[in-house]
């Protein structure tokens, strides 16, 4: 799991710019720039809405930066910064589920996942084709949102289960449950295409 | 004891997070030991994760990156005039 220390070279940057050197910031962020914007735009699913939320969520987090603590890590601080931008323009839209949808959520009965007799890897280096990208992207976009949130924090952003936890504002238990169901339906979804995929285009130096 | 399929199915997640009681994870382990189909599920899932979590899967827009640090300075300029003289 993931450490909540901070990384002691960001804390010297942010100590830097909050001492008078702003310019720093833009370092700062560089590592953060594609994670937090593919996070708002799994979220929002326009590109357009997804870059006005990640420039809103950086430049919050730079009027913001003394308020930073430094027990979490600043990755985690931005996340959930960015995790609230996309949630408030959900809000605006109107398609951000309400408290309701969330608790009877806890008593659904268990997704079975997509069942195989055996599983061939599928290298990262696949998601250099468009086709596989789109495959996943569109199963990303498709869990809902509740699910979606979590999955993005957890494996994209990569934050701790009881960092996404106090991020969602709920306990880890709920937080695990959720995680699960959000990793099954991916499971569910993707695990029959990408094995279809593989054989019969042979798109892998090795196959 | 020995459990079931679909105990396993439950504990993938947390098996995934290395998160499960000493005690669960060895019965899962044991399980997928001998057990194909679960394996199966278990490898899939998690090379299933290490795809859909890759922030490649959503691609920057060109001049993203020009953009949002234009925007930057421009607040950095806006609220600290007098440092960048
Ligand atoms: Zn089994």
């Amino acid at each position: 799991m993931t450490t909540a220390t901070p990384n002691p070279e960001e804390l010297t940057r942010i100590q830097a710019i909050l001492a008078g050197h702003h310019d720093q910031f833009h370092d700062l962020i560089r590592p953060y720039e594609r994670t937090v914007f593919a996070m708002a735009l799994a979220m929002l699913k326009n590109e357009a809405d997804a870059e006005e939320a990640t420039q809103e969520a950086f430049l919050k987090a730079y009027r913001g930066l003394a308020a930073f603590r430094a027990e979490s890590r600043f990755g985690t601080w931005l996340a959930s910064i960015a995790l609230n931008e996309a949630r408030s323009i959900l809000r605006r839209r109107n398609q951000f589920p309400t408290d309701s949808i969330d608790s009877s959520d806890d008593e659904q009965p268990g997704i079975s996942p997509a069942l195989l007799r055996d599983w061939r890897e599928i290298p990262s280096e696949s998601l250099e084709r468009a086709e596989v990208r789109s495959i996943l992207r569109a199963a990303i976009d498709n869990l809902p949102v509740l699910y979606r949130e979590i999955f993005l924090l957890r494996d994209l952003e990569e934050l701790s289960v009881n960092e996404c936890a106090s991020t969602l504002n709920i306990t880890v238990s709920a937080a695990k449950v959720r995680l699960h169901r959000a990793r099954m339906l991916l499971q569910k979804e993707l695990a029959p295409q990408l094995k279809h995929l593989n054989p019969k285009r042979r798109w892998f130096p090795w196959s | 004891m020995v459990i079931d399929c679909k105990h396993v199915w439950d504990a993938i997640s947390s098996y995934i997070d290395d998160s499960l009681a000493p005690e669960t994870r060895e019965l899962v382990q044991k399980h997928l030991d001998h057990c194909n189909i679960c394996s199966a599920v278990l490898d899939s899932t998690r090379n299933i994760l290490i795809l859909t979590g890759d922030d490649r899967v959503f691609e920057l827009p060109t001049g993203f990156s020009e953009r949002l640090h234009a925007r930057l300075d421009e607040q950095i300029r806006a609220l600290r005039p007098s440092q960048d003289a």
